[in-house]
């Protein structure tokens, strides 16, 4: 929200007044940076081969593949950055209109140019030595494998286009902005999980479904992707209409802001807080949980049971980093004990230890020698400063994967070659868990996710709990006030790195062998993403970062829903660490009190907005200037 | 830290114990080797190890000369580290990809010189350009990396901008995973007097050659950093940022400066890899930088002169350390340990020194 915005939600006045500006009278220079981001943005996205290799994933049927999408995102995103604007206080805001949609147009135009460059760059030379995909192939998807005027021409057009669409958000309102917004997700959303519902589809049997959503060649249908646009319009307005209605209380969600963003509990509707329908909805969840893989096929299980491991690996790093403040780089070394020592323990193939013994009783033992990794690398680090402690414990994680790899330690872990013929699962006897039946592992993982979440969501509201989130506040003020600092971050330690051992000991069961280039750095780096995606410090903001990234992209060595992504996995992992620093440092879904100590200036801002505003309305009636504070 | 007062607890004594025993390791594994450099028969220098081989004077010399070489060139992307944590106070974790980058400009540009067959015929000129290339690529990847992802982000908590800087990390490593592909990019043969070995001490004249590029590298940082009017302003703007806007000095513009040199150092570190290992590949940078890193905390962070000397000391260390102490102690195997000998180094200084052999220059709020 704007300052003016936030004055007048304040004081409940109307708006600035506002006027029109003309269709050219446009930020030039802004036009100009921004056209210039986009042309270098799309010509990279052009040569770094994503166009070509996703050419065959189609997305809607004969019209869109995941090629020409990749090149089609960016001027949207740029057509819609032009027109945001900020607007100071004492200053008028312009009314939207035409002028927003011509800056879209203009940006995505010059974006675009970046494009007929390289179609004419790469008719005319050949740099294909250093840049490895300025071919032939890239040219035919550039030109639409008709000629070289097409594709110097249509590029520049689509991108007015796209453009045009993202700046025409801010004139038609947020309500139609967020149907479109809404409209493309579920198409694109509806394209992407086509294997899921393809598989979900079968387990209930009506695969009519499915063969109707889906073409032949993989993609969403003409009629079926307007089904879907047409259903979430649908949906959309019923859920608008709905919220205006009187039962909701006659309170809109939107609208004036400070009434509602404060939330207090006496605001929300009486239906809201009845604990009956947390409870309902938590039932129908797990129900929901515990019913669904028995209709899902084996490529969903193993898809949701390598979501499901990187969501235990998630929540264990969360309680170092989300909850005690902890950045600890080194995480896969927990994961990597835990893995191997049940690899030792239970496997025949295991140089060493002769007497194999069954998964839980090495499920004991990984969690005991990994709550001792955790001791034996927390205590060296606890008393340094936060960075030195992060790239120390990076170094750990590396020590571990090279000392698993060396000729030195080959008698107990065999090098290179790994631990293989791990046995499965044996549940008492009852069933037998292995990696070629997914579901089995998914059930197994849910088990260990259930209990995960349980020990995250006891210890947070802890003792314990309190006392990590007051060293990650300030850890010298902690310990001024009485917690042992110490200890506790040796006990967020200790637990990240039990949990964390879960998740190797169920890995390697799964997948029946372990090998060191499986605990490699980046494991650590993608479940930091992960958890700071999903939101640090909260649990289901952890769940839902692992659901969205793991399940969409894929772990380092786990292939997900877009598996032509495997290539360009890390990069995007790592735009997206970026991008989530720069812009939402609190995640997805934050937790609340992480963001408050993230976004500390701004609420101080606002607190002192607050209390102009008061002081001027106290000054305008006349009163007791005092009497005003809010 | 001041915690005089304090309790010592069960960690304090756990720490102690484990610096210790780290340095007895040390000790015994160097005393062991010392035992069979005098007698290979002795029973101390058959203790721990019965067929340990100690090292000759010639292959000890060559050892010492490589780790020299690379430490060199973990000195002078360590200067990137060390002076971006002087002014901004958050390690600046892709500056190894800056460096990787560095290397894969001076690939690329050195193939593109031999196949024109530059290379062979005038090559002390063709190494010049290479490496004013490699400069200029990396100063400008420093700068836009500053730039785009850090400067938003001053005066936020210092591992918000080293998370950050992490995700920098891995996008450029891939930015040059897709766009130049997967494949080892190998630099073209060095002419035969560089890699001969010399009769000169009987030293690879390559790495004579890294040794000095360096050196050159380092007098003019130093010129810079000590002489110059933006060295000057460099170093007050690490003193204190706050009081150096206060005197004029646009803290913005200094910081963009300290990226580009950082950068610039880690293009000719890139040269120097392409020297010394003749081949690159898009990881390349992640292990170099974290050794140097380790480098500029070994020698005391914000202190250029120890950067460098933290350097020799870490490629020192991980070329002779696995000989000399590893493996008088028995391990099988040891040169595969290399990266764990050095990372090892960085955890005993910070056990036994925290600020660094040669002490750390922090502005007084980074102190802690």
């Amino acid at each position: 929200m704007t300052v003016t915005g936030k004055i007048s939600a304040i004081r409940g006045a109307g708006p600035a007044p506002a006027h029109r500006r003309r269709l050219l009278d446009q930020d030039w220079p802004r036009l100009l940076r921004a056209g210039a981001v986009l042309a270098l943005g799309q010509v990279f996205i052009a040569l770094s081969g994503m166009p070509v290799s996703f050419d065959r994933r189609l997305l809607i049927d004969p019209v869109l593949s995941l090629g020409y999408l990749s090149l089609l995102w960016l001027p949207l995103v740029v057509g819609y950055w032009v027109g945001r604007e900020q607007v100071l206080e004492g200053m008028a805001a312009y009314t939207r209109g035409g002028r927003d949609v011509a800056a879209g147009a203009i940006a995505g135009l010059l974006g675009n140019a970046g494009l007929t460059l390289l179609v004419l760059g790469i008719t005319h030379f050949d740099i294909r030595d250093p840049l490895v995909n300025w071919s032939p192939q890239l040219l035919d998807i550039l030109e639409f494998e008709e000629s070289v005027w097409l594709g110097t021409l249509i590029w520049p057009a689509i991108g007015a286009g796209t453009g045009a669409l993202g700046g025409g958000m801010h004139w038609a309102g947020s309500r139609t902005s967020r149907t479109t917004v809404t409209v493309l997700l579920s198409v694109f959303g509806t394209a992407v999980l086509e294997s899921v519902i393809t598989d979900l589809t079968q387990g209930f049997h009506v695969e009519a479904v499915s063969d109707w959503l889906y073409g032949p060649k993989r993609g969403l249908t003409y009629p079926a992707a307007i089904a879907v646009a047409a259903t979430a319009v649908g949906v959309m307005t019923g859920l608008a209409a709905y919220r205006a209605s009187p039962a909701r209380d006659g309170r809109t969600t939107r609208g004036n802001g400070a009434a509602t963003v404060g939330g207090s509990e006496s605001a929300r509707p009486a239906w809201r807080r009845m604990p009956t329908r947390r409870a309902m909805n938590l039932v129908l969840t797990v129900a929901a949980i515990v019913v669904l893989p028995l209709f899902l096929g084996r490529l969903t299980n193993e898809l949701l049971a390598n979501v499901g491991l990187f969501i235990l690996l998630a929540l264990g790093l969360n309680i170092i980093v989300g909850l005690a403040g902890i950045l600890d780089l080194g995480y896969v070394a927990f994961f990597a004990v835990g893995g191997y020592s049940v690899a030792v323990l239970t496997s025949p193939g295991s140089p060493r230890f002769d007497p194999e013994i069954p998964w839980f009783g090495a499920l004991f033992a990984a969690m005991l020698l990994a709550g001792l990794a955790g001791l034996f690398i927390g205590a060296p680090v606890i008393r340094m400063r936060g960075d030195y402690l992060a790239i120390v414990t990076l170094g750990f994680g590396e020590i571990i994967r090279v000392l698993l790899l060396s000729d030195w330690l080959s008698g107990t872990f065999n090098g290179a070659q790994g631990i293989t013929n791990v046995p499965g699962v044996e549940v008492f006897g009852l069933a037998t868990v292995r990696g070629f039946e997914p579901r089995s592992v998914l059930y197994l993982v849910l088990v260990f996710c259930a209990i995960a979440v349980y020990v995250s969501w006891r210890l947070e509201n802890s003792r314990i709990g309190r006392a990590w989130m007051a060293i990650r506040e300030d850890e010298n003020v902690a310990e001024a006030m009485g917690v042992d600092t110490v200890s506790a971050k040796l006990m967020a330690f200790v637990t990240g790195a039990v949990l964390g051992s879960f998740s190797g000991a169920i890995l390697s069961a799964k997948v029946g062998s372990v090998f060191p280039h499986s605990f490699a750095i980046i494991v650590s780096i993608v479940i930091l993403v992960v958890v700071i995606f999903g939101g640090m410090g909260n649990i289901p903001g952890v769940i839902a970062g692992a659901v969205v990234l793991i399940g969409i992209l894929g772990g380092p060595n786990q292939p997900g829903l877009l598996q032509e992504f495997a290539e360009y996995k890390i990069l995007i992992y790592g735009a997206l660490l970026v991008w989530m620093m720069l812009q939402r440092s609190e995640g997805l879904i934050p937790n609340m009190r992480r963001a408050r100590e993230l976004h500390i200036d701004e609420m101080n801002q606002d607190v002192w907005l607050r209390a102009q505003a008061a002081a001027d309305d106290a000054h305008n009636e006349g009163g007791n200037p005092r009497g005003g504070r809010l | 830290m001041h915690k005089t007062t304090k309790q010592r607890t069960n960690v304090d004594w756990f720490l102690t114990v484990l610096r210790v025993t780290s340095l007895a390791m040390i000790a015994a594994g160097l005393l062991a080797f010392a035992a069979q450099i005098i007698d290979s028969n002795n029973p101390f220098a058959r203790w721990a190890n019965p067929d340990a081989i100690s090292l000759t004077g010639e292959q000890f010399q060559g050892l010492v000369v490589t780790g020299l070489a690379q430490g060199a060139m973990y000195g002078l992307i360590a200067l990137g580290y060390s002076m971006v944590y002087g002014v901004l106070g958050f390690i600046n974790f892709a500056h190894g990809e800056v460096f990787m980058v560095g290397a894969m400009t001076g690939a690329i540009t050195s193939n593109k010189l031999a196949e024109a067959g530059y290379w062979e015929s005038s090559f002390v000129l063709c190494l010049m350009l290479v490496v004013a290339l490699s400069v200029v690529v990396c100063t400008i990847t420093a700068v836009i990396m500053e730039r785009v992802a850090y400067r938003p982000l001053r005066g936020k908590p210092r591992l918000i901008p080293l998370i950050t800087s992490i995700g920098v990390s891995f996008f450029l490593q891939n930015c040059v995973l897709v766009l130049l592909g997967s494949t080892v990019k190998s630099y073209p043969d060095l002419p035969n007097w560089l890699t001969d070995k010399r009769t000169f001490l009987e030293i690879q004249g390559s790495k004579v050659l890294v040794l000095a590029v360096a050196a050159l590298a380092m007098v003019g940082l130093w010129y810079l950093v000590e002489k110059t009017k933006t060295g000057q302003a460099m170093r007050a703007v690490a003193e204190d940022a706050e009081i150096a806007s206060l005197m004029g000095i646009d803290v913005n513009r200094i910081i963009v400066k300290t990226f580009a040199v950082g950068g610039a150092m880690a293009g000719v570190a890139g040269i120097l890899w392409g020297l010394l290992f003749r081949s690159v590949i898009h990881t390349t940078g992640f292990l170099p930088g974290i050794k140097a890193f380790s480098s500029a905390v070994v020698g005391g962070i914000g202190n250029l002169g120890g950067s460098m000397a933290g350097g020799l000391t870490i490629g020192v260390a991980e070329s002779l350390g696995p000989l000399m102490i590893l493996e008088p102690l028995g391990v099988s195997g040891p040169s595969q340990l290399r990266d764990a000998v050095a990372f090892a180094v960085l955890i005993i200084v910070l056990l036994v020194r925290p600020s660094g052999i040669f002490g750390e220059r922090l502005p007084s709020e980074e102190r802690t």
